[in-house]
């Protein structure tokens, strides 16, 4: 680590927000350095509190992230947020505009907002936005909100990331919830329906009820780590209280009903979200997640290097332009080029096999 | 690291300070700047120096470009100014002003640490185009 690293680590530790938001883009632009930086911020993280929003556009996950700092905020706790926006696939460019919902917290340097743009490039996201975490984490932040860009394939960023995720809800999405059925039921640890001052929110709250009961008969054992979370039902069935007193390791995903623009909901909300946090602290899942979370961060790093590795490789082999330009000559097909760059790298790995006893 | 992994993109804070409810120029802007390959803030209108400043610290911005058309520039932005000084945060930054900025106010914007000002009739290619020069490396 060179010097400007160290005072930039040390200056971050002492709480100077600069240094923190200076971090953040060392992060994001993967600029030289930053893995040594993560790495010895690595020991002071743990402590905060991850919590993802997820939800459809326009679900209003700004504003309850909004309210949800402000009250935090009440309580004397200091607040991170990470605020995703997608990013123009052509361009690259991005208006991130999320901040602009967050009116009530402005002025309170114990709110550190960031936007962040989906920055679409194998692992961006999700590493990046992992590593902003850890930052803020280090930092001394006591909750972490994680605010995704409209659902899509991200949640599953989310679930990774953040220790427990809410989904967001609007009234009147009946049919959507029904679409929405497979992929947010099994990452979500607390819904709530937001707007539910609007028409049909009782409809959507008793949608997503029998949605979680039907679920409850087991279609999510051992699927993926979030199945125990899901597994079990809200409404209190005869097998869900029995379940309560054989193990206490079992979650009920509860519905919350909110109105972000006023605040309404937002008490039993944070309720809901902390009493998942005591959940994944007794049943262990917490130290479940944190292995899991490792054991990907490991995965994710080495993809990336060996993603950069190849990309050397793919450049002596004279770049990926003339490899694609003679797939399109008829020369070559993508298959040959794939085994062709990739041998001499086989070729090393084979040879370092046969001389390891 | 190869240096393909480096992802760097321009962020670039769209602020609206003060009482001046004009943002058409700021959505202008913004929308330019997106097209550009930028990552703009946009910081929604009738925003206090202080904010904008909260938000330039924290958003870790290259560049912020402040609209003004109310003609309280000259109390606006060195408020901006010292606020950014305060978080060590002035000499990295390149500020741009746009507006109507009348041409006697200018170099005392200027003395303060605007890099340009862009007044009406300024293409937005210009304005990219200084931007892009002129965005501080670090």
């Amino acid at each position: 680590m060179n010097a400007d690293d160290e005072t930039l680590l040390a200056e971050l530790l002492e709480g100077k927000h600069r240094a923190l938001a200076r971090t953040i883009s060392k992060i994001e632009n993967r600029a030289p350095g930053y893995r040594e930086l993560i790495s010895e911020l690595y020991a002071q993280t743990g402590e905060a509190e991850v919590i993802g929003i997820t939800g459809s556009p326009g679900a209003g996950k700004s504003t309850l992230v909004d309210k949800l700092a402000e009250t935090y905020r009440e309580r004397g706790e200091t607040v991170g947020v990470i605020a995703i926006d997608p990013s123009s696939p052509f361009t690259g460019g991005a208006v991130l505009g999320d901040r602009i919902r967050m009116a009530s917290t402005v002025g309170d340097m114990d709110v550190f907002v960031r936007s962040m743009s989906a920055r679409g490039t194998l692992g961006g996201l999700s590493t990046a936005t992992a590593d902003a975490v850890k930052a803020m984490d280090a930092f001394g932040k006591d909750k972490i909100i994680i605010e995704t860009v409209g659902a899509g394939q991200n949640e599953i960023d989310i679930v990774r990331t953040a220790d427990t995720v809410a989904v967001l809800v609007p009234p009147g999405s009946g049919d959507d919830v029904q679409t929405l059925k497979a992929g947010i039921l099994e990452i979500a640890d607390v819904f709530v329906v937001n707007k539910a001052d609007r028409r049909g929110s009782d409809r959507t709250v008793q949608e997503l009820r029998e949605m979680i009961e039907l679920d409850s008969g087991g279609g999510f054992g051992g699927g993926g780590h979030h199945g125990a979370d899901a597994a079990d039902a809200h409404g209190g069935s005869a097998v869900a209280t029995q379940n309560e007193h054989e193990e206490r390791a079992t979650w009920t995903t509860p519905i919350v009903e909110t109105v972000a623009t006023d605040g309404t909901g937002v008490d039993e909300f944070i309720d809901e979200l902390a009493a998942h946090r005591e959940y994944l602290v007794d049943s262990g899942a917490r130290a479940e997640k944190a292995r899991q979370r490792s054991a990907e961060e490991i995965r994710t790093l080495l993809r990336e290097d060996v993603h950069a590795m190849l990309e050397d490789e793919l450049e002596r082999a004279g770049g990926i332009d003339d490899l694609a330009a003679s797939v399109a000559a008829g020369e070559t097909d993508p298959y040959t080029v794939a085994d062709e760059v990739l041998s001499p790298v086989e070729d090393c790995l084979a040879e370092l096999e046969t001389r390891d006893p | 690291m190869s240096s393909e992994q480096e992802q760097e993109s321009i962020r670039c804070l769209v602020a609206k300070v003060g009482l001046d409810g004009h943002d058409r120029g700021a959505h202008v802007i913004a929308r330019a700047f997106r097209d550009a390959g930028f990552e703009v803030i946009y910081s929604g209108l009738h925003k206090a120096p202080e904010e904008i400043v909260q938000a330039a610290v924290q958003e870790d911005v290259d560049v912020l470009g402040i609209s003004i058309l109310s003609g309280a520039h000259d109390t606006l932005v060195p408020k901006i100014m010292s606020g950014l000084e305060e978080y060590d945060a002035k000499d990295d930054t390149l500020v741009l002003v746009g507006g109507v900025i009348p041409e006697e106010d200018r170099p005392e914007l200027e003395a303060e640490g605007v890099s340009a000002i862009f007044g009406p009739g300024t293409s937005i290619e210009e304005t990219i185009e200084f931007v892009r020069e002129n965005a501080p490396d670090r």
